[in-house]
């Protein structure tokens, strides 16, 4: 709709090949990563107790929980670079939007493919319709329709502003999971922190609890590792274009 | 004021090319009435458990039959670049929005109006509930869809492939507000007696109503952008 009459790809403006700083904070955080994953294998495995009724099987909890909640931050922080981008208007913005986003769509698939894992040896069954269940997958298809509007044509800029609405949009669907959990009376997910209408908070043993929160660290520490590495690889791509457009000017001179 | 003025006329100018043509609610009904025909393929009318699928179907029909009606809305204003035309001209982009919204909301009743007592009519569907409900519940419904329809109709309008992505968009973001819709149509048509937890989904379809129409009206601005 808007007028196609700007360049698609600009040209390369006198941008410095400044990334030392970014490298240096790669390292770290790969680093970072890196000994945190191990630290939480241990808390997992060794520390841990182990659960009574489902033996072994109930680690995947620890994955399955980290995992939700890497995806939920993607999402938020998405939500929070959408409205950013709007206002602003810059580009690195749209990138760190587009880039979570694609890592929350990855962990989705994680929370979707380890919570059958676990629900065939807890429950007995791959999948149960159950809100929450349905509402992470309804989150999942949200996410994979914003980058279907990143992949739509057209200048760099309208595809930004388009997805930086839906990404503010769907971001609105993500505390019906929340509320959803309460609305229904649900059989299956227990409500583990706090009191929950129907159940009495099953609760959680503590060393799991510490467990779970270590490996929530180090996931959290992954995300960070993984946007800015994705950001990065945007920049380049960019930069590459760029080359490019500057290559054919050249040529048709 | 000028707003609704503006888009009242909007939806005048878009339903008075409507009745000209008649493209799009002629489209729609004949396709509601080809969904109830599928269905009564899917689910024996003979069979009394099929009496459950009704307020599953009701929404199908509205989905489906509401999605090809948003899909033309903004579509039929590329070919003469009429789009354009509409973005310069001295009004705002909500009042673009509301008058698309109010056109698309009216061929929707006027098809809900039609198809819906014709599956009754088909289904053999005794209509035991309570009717004013059941219009409101449909009202709100639709209201809901519409609303957020319109905009990712807006904003799929920009792809080349916009007949593809808006289900895409559109079916994810609606779901909540389905779900809510057809378990207090469930509740109103075969269980009146429940009609208090019919009328806590009415609030929550409300509630999302209000909140989407809300946001679809502050971000409209950015999707119509020139």
């Amino acid at each position: 709709m808007s007028m196609n009459l700007e360049r698609e790809k600009a040209m390369l403006p006198g941008t410095p090949l400044t990334s030392v700083k970014s490298a240096n904070l790669s390292k770290i955080l790969f680093g970072g990563t890196v000994i945190s994953m191990l630290v939480s294998l241990y808390f997992i495995f060794i520390f841990a107790a182990e659960e009574s009724t489902m033996h072994a099987a109930q680690k995947i909890f620890y994955f399955h929980v980290s995992s939700a909640w890497l995806a939920f931050m993607a999402f938020f922080v998405t939500f929070v670079f959408s409205i950013l981008f709007l206002i602003k208007r810059k580009r690195i913005f749209d990138t760190y939007a587009y880039v979570s986003a694609e890592i929350g769509v990855v962990f989705t698939i994680i929370v979707l493919t380890t919570g059958p894992i676990w629900a065939r040896s807890a429950w007995n069954t791959w999948w149960v319709w159950e809100p929450r269940l349905i509402t992470t997958l309804i989150l999942f298809f949200i996410y994979i329709a914003y980058i279907m509007i990143r992949q739509m044509d057209g200048v760099w800029d309208k595809k930004a502003r388009l997805s930086a609405v839906f990404g503010i949009i769907g971001f609105a669907d993500v505390p019906i999971v929340f509320f959803a959990i309460r609305w229904w009376q649900t059989k299956f997910h227990p409500i583990v922190f706090g009191d929950g209408p129907s159940q009495q908070g099953g609760g959680i043993e503590s060393s799991m609890l510490v467990a779970l929160l270590v490996t929530i660290t180090a996931f959290t520490i992954l995300y960070a590792y993984l946007l800015q590495k994705g950001v990065s690889f945007e920049k380049m791509k960019l930069k590459v274009e760029r080359y490019k457009e500057k290559l054919r000017e050249e040529l048709e001179q | 004021m000028n707003l609704f003025r503006t888009a009242l006329l909007l939806a005048k100018k878009d339903l008075y090319s409507e009745l000209k043509t008649k493209q799009i609610l002629t489209t729609q009904i004949i396709f509601a009435g080809l969904v109830i025909v599928v269905f009564s393929f899917a689910f024996d009318p003979a069979n009394n458990t099929t009496k459950a699928v009704i307020p599953g179907v009701i929404w199908v029909i509205i989905v489906f039959a509401g999605i090809l009606g948003l899909n033309r809305s903004f579509i039929s204003e590329q070919r003469n670049e009429t789009m354009q035309g509409l973005l310069v001209a001295p009004m705002e982009a909500a009042s673009i929005y509301l008058g698309k919204f109010l056109a698309n909301f009216a061929m929707m009743l006027v098809v809900e109006l039609v198809s819906i007592p014709f599956l009754f009519l088909l289904f053999d569907f005794k209509f035991l509930g309570s009717v004013p409900y059941f219009i409101l519940v449909v009202f709100l419904g639709s209201f809901g869809f519409i609303a957020i329809g319109t905009f990712l109709a807006a904003l799929a309008a920009n792809s080349k492939s916009s007949e593809m992505l808006l289900p895409l968009l559109l079916f994810p973001i609606t779901t909540p507000i389905l779900i809510g819709v057809v378990q207090a149509t469930k509740i109103i048509l075969t269980n009146v007696e429940k009609l208090s937890s019919a009328i806590a989904w009415i609030q929550l379809v409300t509630a999302y109503d209000v909140i989407f129409f809300v946001v679809c009206f502050l971000l409209i601005d950015y999707v119509l952008e020139v």
